[in-house]
C-alpha cells in the first residue's frame, strides 16, 4: 500500500504495509540509521523519535500513525551544520559511552524539554524513564537535558524547516 | 572507517605500500603467534624506502606529509573510551595536537596482532606500546631536523607537531621532515617515557574522539552498515538448547519472492531483501527438533547441581574459567577454624545473568574471489577481531590471511563479545547467495543464544578474634571463576578453591569475572565477622589490610562517605566493600533504603574510591566508573536468567529487569591519581564492590544477611521478617 509520510522536513511516497513498524521504515527504506534497535518491544527507547511533538518508540509505532504529522529522527536535529543544543550539551557533559542509547536519549529528552523547558532532575529521570543505558552514563545524560535547558531557555526548539524530497 | 573499503587479501602490505611518504613506526614481531600471515615484503626493495626491515613486522604509527598521524591498533572501542584515552597518550609522546590523530582500530587486515579488548589490558600494554611507538617517532624526527641543520639533537625541542630549533628561530614541520622519503623505524624498547608527572594531554580529560557522529546518529554501528547489493539474513533457532533439528519444511519460505533458504545440517536461515522480508520468511519455516537427551536443570535447582557436577572438559569454546580445583593454601586453616575465638560459616548464591549489550550481536559478511580463491571480510562488534578471524579461517577452511574482520566502534559487550557466532552465521548465509549478508540479532536471541556470566555457589568459613584479626579462611567457589578469589587481607591460615562445574548453560566472560560473585561473598562475609564481634567494618578491614594502596581508597571512600557520621532513620543501612583486581584498588559505601511493606531496595547513595595508577583520562575514569557501579546494581538487585528444561525463560527486556534511571543512586566517585604508579585500566574493578556494600547495607536496614545475587528481585524477601538493629 502507498503511504506519504514526512521525516525530517521530507516528503517520502512509499509502498509499504501500513502496520509495518515506523523503525523498519526509517532504517531500511529511508536508510535513516541513527534511529537504533534495541529490543523491538518498547523497553528500551533506543527507536525513540518524535512524531509531532511527542517522544514515541518506533519500534512499536505503525508507520501508518507516522500519515499526517511530522516525524523526526537523530538526523533532523542537525540545522546547517549546528548542533541541536542537546546534542552539543552530549558532548560538552561526556554523556556517551558506547553511544547506542544516544539517538534514542536525545530525542527523548528533545520531546522533554519542548514541553518542560527547565526540567528538574526528578523530571528529567521519569522522562527518560523508557529508555536503557547499559554503559550507566545516567547522571551525565541529567546533566545534558539540564545544560541544553540552560543553553536555550525558553525550551529548545526544532525547526523543521521543511524541503522537499521524495523517494 | 569506510565500510565499503576494498578487500585485500593481503591488505596491510597492500595499505602500508600505498601509504607514501613520511615515517613509520614498526614492531618486529617476534612473538610466536603474532602476525600469523601478514609479513611485509622487504621494504628496502620498495622505492623510496630508506630503512630495510626483516619481514614478520606490523606498522603501529605513520605520520604523512602533511603532519597527519594514523595510529594502529588491534583494540576496539566499546564504549570504555579507549580510542580518545590511547589518542591522548600518543599525543602525549609525539607532542602533537589529539586532532591531527586518527586512530585505526580492530582491523584484522590492517592493525597489528591483539589477543582482544578485555580483562583491563588495553590501558597498560597497549598505552604503553603506543606511548613507545610515538616517542621512538619524535626521537627519530628530532634526529632528521637535526641532520638537515647540522646541529646537536640536544638544542632541538618537539612541540605542537613540529621540531623547533629556538636558538636559530626555525622550524619544520614533522610532516616536511622525511622530505617526500618513506622512512620507517622499529619500535625501541628502551626509548625514554614521558613521566606522568610530566604530562600536559594525557592526564587531562579529554572529550569523546567521534562523539560528534554519535549525536547525530551517523555513526554506523555493524547494523547500520548498507553495502550496495547487501541482502538481510536470519537464523532458525532451536527450541530448546542442544536441540537437534529433525525436519525443516522451508516450502513456503522458499516461495517467496527474492528468498533463499539456506539448510546445512542442524543450521538453517534465510536471506531476503529487507529485513521484514528475512523475518516473514523466517516465520514460514517449518521445523520440528530433538531436544537434547537427558534432564537438564533448571534455576531452581541450579545451585545445588553446580555443587554436585565437576566440569569434564574445561576450557570449552567460549572460555568458561580456566583452572581449578587446586587451592591455594597458606597455613592451615581447617585447624584454626577448629579453634577460632568465633567462627562464621555461610553458603552464598550468584545467579546467572546476561550481558545485555544495548547493541545485539550483528555481522555484514561479504565474500570476494580473485585469483588466490575465496576472500571473507566481516564487520562485527567483537571484542576479539583476530579470535574471529581465526574461527572463521577455520569454519570455512580458509587461511586467515583471506579473512578479515573489521570492528566497527560497537555498541557495549561488557566481556559478552568476546566471540564470533554472528559473523559466523553471516558468512554462511552470504556464501550461499554470492552477495553481501547482513545479520543482527533479535533482543530475544541475544537472551538466549549468546553466553551468560556464570552463576555460581561460595561457601565461605572464617575465624576472627575479638580484636578483629581474622585468624582462618576458607573459601570453595562452585563453578563462577578464579578471578580475584584469593583474599587481600593478611590472613594467616587460608585455604582458597576454584571448583569448576559443567554449567547446563552457555557461560564466559562478563566485567570482571568472577571478581564480582567473589568479592561478594568475601566483602559480605567480612562485614558480618565485624557484626558478630562488634566492630567497625571499616576498622575491622584496616586492621587486617596491610597493602597501603587497599588501605588508601578504603579511608577515602569512609571520609567522603562520611562512614558512622550519623545515625542512619528507621529502614536505612549503610556498608563497605573494598577489593583489589587487574591493578585498580577499589572502595564502595553504599545507602540504601528498604521499604519494608513491600521489601522494595532502593540504593540512595553510592561512593566509590578508585585507584587505577596514573590517570590517563580522568573525565572518561568518572564515566567507567560511575557506568561500571551502575551496571553492577542489576547483578547485586534484581538481574537473573530464568531457565527450565533447556529454555530461557526471561529473554525480552519485559521479563528481565536491567537498571533503569530510578534505580541509579547519587554516584560520587573519589579518583586516587597516583602519578608514581603504572596506568591500569579501570573497565572492571569498579563493578566488584558495589554489591557487598549494599548486602551490608541491607543488613543494616532489616537485620538480615543476603547472601544471594541477586539480593532483591522482588524486593528483599527478609525485609519485613524483624525490626532493624
Ligand atoms: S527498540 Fe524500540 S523500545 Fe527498544
Ligand atoms: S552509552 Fe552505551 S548504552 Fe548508553
Amino acid at each position: 500500500m502507498r503511504i506519504e509520510i514526512e521525516v525530517n522536513g521530507h516528503r517520502h511516497a512509499l509502498d509499504v504495509d501500513p502496520a509495518q513498524s515506523l523503525l523498519s521504515v526509517l532504517r531500511d527504506d529511508l536508510g535513516l540509521t541513527g534511529t537504533k534497535y534495541g529490543c523491538g518491544e518498547g523497553q528500551c527507547g533506543a527507536c525513540t523519535v518524535l512524531l509531532g511533538q511527542t517522544a514515541v518508540h518506533a519500534c512499536m509505532t505503525p508507520v501508518s500513525a507516522g500519515v499526517g504529522s511530522a516525524v523526526t529522527t537523530i538526523e533532523g536535529l542537525e540545522r546547517n551544520g549546528r548542533l541541536h543544543p542537546l546534542q552539543q550539551a552530549f558532548i560538552d557533559e561526556g554523556a556517551l559511552q558506547c553511544g547506542y542509547c544516544t539517538p534514542g536519549m536525545i530525542m527523548a529528552g528533545v520531546a522533554l524539554l519542548r514541553t518542560s523547558p527547565s526540567p528538574s532532575p526528578n523530571e528529567i529521570a521519569r522522562a527518560l524513564q523508557g529508555n536503557i543505558c547499559r554503559c550507566g552514563t545516567h547522571s551525565r545524560i541529567v546533566s545534558a537535558v539540564q545544560r541544553a535547558a540552560a543553553a536555550a531557555p525558553g525550551g529548545a526548539q526544532v525547526d523543521t524547516g521543511r524541503e522537499e524530497g521524495r523517494t | 572507517m569506510s565500510p565499503q573499503r576494498e578487500h585485500d587479501g593481503a591488505g596491510r602490505r597492500q595499505f602500508l605500500k600505498t601509504l607514501g611518504g613520511g615515517l613509520l613506526v614498526v614492531l618486529v614481531t617476534r612473538n610466536a603467534f603474532a602476525a600469523p600471515s601478514f609479513g611485509l615484503p622487504n621494504l628496502a626493495t620498495n622505492a623510496g624506502s630508506a630503512d630495510p626491515l626483516p619481514e614478520e613486522v606490523d606498522a603501529w604509527l605513520h605520520i604523512d606529509g602533511s603532519g597527519a598521524v594514523t595510529v594502529y591498533t588491534g583494540k576496539v572501542e566499546f564504549g570504555q573510551g579507549i580510542r580518545t584515552s590511547l589518542a591522548q597518550e600518543v599525543a602525549e609522546e609525539l607532542r602533537v595536537p589529539l586532532s591531527s590523530i586518527e586512530m585505526l582500530m580492530g582491523d584484522t587486515a590492517l592493525t597489528p596482532f591483539d589477543l582482544g579488548t578485555f580483562g583491563s589490558r588495553s590501558t597498560p600494554q597497549m598505552g604503553t606500546q603506543l606511548r613507545k611507538a610515538a616517542a621512538t617517532a619524535r626521537e627519530r624526527l628530532v634526529a632528521l631536523a637535526a641532520e638537515r641543520w647540522h646541529v646537536d639533537a640536544a638544542r632541538l625541542t618537539a612541540a605542537a607537531g613540529r621540531v623547533t630549533d629556538p636558538r636559530a628561530h626555525r622550524s619544520f614541520g614533522y610532516g616536511e621532515l622525511p622530505a617526500g622519503r618513506r622512512l620507517t623505524e622499529k619500535v625501541r624498547d628502551d626509548v625514554v617515557l614521558t613521566p606522568a608527572a610530566q604530562w600536559s594531554v594525557a592526564g587531562r580529560s579529554a572529550s569523546r574522539v567521534g562523539a560528534r557522529d554519535i549525536v547525530t546518529g551517523r555513526h554506523q554501528f555493524t547494523s547500520d552498515i548498507r553495502l550496495p547489493g547487501m541482502l538481510h539474513g536470519r537464523v532458525l533457532r532451536p527450541t530448546s538448547i542442544g536441540a537437534t533439528l529433525s525436519t525443516l519444511d522451508a516450502d513456503a519460505a522458499s516461495a517467496m519472492p527474492h528468498v533463499v533458504v539456506v539448510h546445512d545440517g542442524d543450521f538453517a536461515g534465510v536471506v531476503a531483501p529487507s529485513s521484514r522480508a528475512a523475518a516473514r520468511a523466517l516465520d514460514a519455516m517449518r521445523a520440528a527438533w530433538t531436544p537434547a537427551p537427558g534432564e537438564p536443570p533448571s534455576s531452581r535447582d541450579i545451585f545445588e547441581y553446580l555443587k554436585r557436577a565437576p566440569a569434564h572438559e574445561p576450557g570449552a569454546e567460549h572460555e568458561g574459567p580456566p583452572g581449578g580445583d587446586d587451592p591455594f593454601v597458606r597455613g592451615n586453616a581447617a585447624a584454626a577454624l577448629e579453634t577460632a575465638e568465633h567462627r562464621v560459616t555461610h553458603s552464598y548464591t550468584v545467579a546467572y545473568i546476561a550481558h545485555v549489550p544495548l547493541e545485539p550481536r550483528a555481522a555484514v559478511a561479504q565474500w570476494t574471489r580473485d585469483t588466490a580463491g575465496d576472500a571473507l571480510s566481516i564487520w562485527t562488534g567483537t571484542q576479539r577481531p583476530f579470535a574471529v578471524r581465526d574461527q572463521l579461517a577455520s569454519a570455512f577452511s580458509l587461511p586467515t590471511q583471506r579473512v578479515r574482520v573489521i570492528v566497527p566502534d560497537t555498541g557495549s559487550g561488557y566481556g559478552g563479545k568476546h566471540t564470533g557466532e554472528a559473523a559466523v552465521e553471516a558468512a554462511r548465509l552470504a556464501k550461499q547467495v554470492g552477495r553481501p549478508v547482513q545479520l543482527v540479532w533479535t533482543r530475544e536471541e541475544e537472551f538466549r543464544w549468546a553466553y551468560f556470566r556464570p552463576a555460581g555457589v561460595i561457601d565461605v568459613d572464617a575465624g576472627v578474634r575479638n580484636d578483629g584479626t581474622i585468624t582462618a579462611w576458607m573459601f570453595d567457589n562452585y563453578n563462577s571463576g578464579p578471578a580475584g578469589i584469593r583474599p587481600m587481607y593478611s590472613i594467616a591460615h587460608q585455604q582458597v578453591t576454584f571448583h569448576p562445574s559443567a554449567s547446563p548453560l552457555r557461560q564466559g566472560s562478563y566485567r570482571a569475572l568472577a571478581a564480582t560473585a567473589n568479592h561478594f561473598a568475601r566483602e559480605t562475609h567480612v562485614s558480618e565477622l565485624a557484626h558478630v564481634i562488634g566492630m567497625d567494618p571499616v576498622s575491622l578491614r584496616l586492621k587486617n589490610i596491610d597493602d597501603p594502596r587497599l588501605r588508601a581508597v578504603v579511608q577515602a571512600a569512609a571520609e567522603r562517605f562520611g562512614w558512622g557520621s550519623a545515625p542512619l532513620p528507621s529502614g536505612r543501612g549503610a556498608g563497605i566493600g573494598c577489593g583489589f583486581e587487574k591493578g585498580g584498588y577499589v572502595c564502595t559505601c553504599a545507602e540504601v533504603a528498604v521499604d519494608r511493606a513491600t521489601g522494595g531496595v532502593r540504593i540512595v547513595r553510592a561512593v566509590t574510591a578508585f585507584d587505577c595508577g596514573a590517570i590517563v583520562n580522568p573525565d572518561g575514569l568518572r564515566n567507567q566508573i560511575a557506568g561500571a557501579l551502575i551496571q553492577g546494581i542489576g547483578g547485586a538487585l534484581f538481574e537473573a536468567i530464568d531457565f527450565d528444561h533447556g529454555v530461557i525463560r526471561n529473554a525480552s527486556l519485559t521479563d528481565y529487569r536491567v537498571p533503569r534511571f530510578d534505580d541509579v543512586p547519587a554516584v560520587d566517585v573519589v579518583l586516587v591519581d597516583r602519578k608514581d604508579q603504572p596506568s591500569m585500566g579501570a573497565g572492571e574493578a569498579p563493578i566488584m564492590v558495589l554489591a557487598p556494600a549494599v548486602s551490608a547495607a541491607i543488613f543494616g536496614a532489616t537485620g538480615v544477611w543476603p547472601r544471594a545475587l541477586p539480593m532483591a528481585r522482588g524486593g528483599f524477601p527478609g525485609a519485613s521478617l524483624q525490626d532493624p538493629r
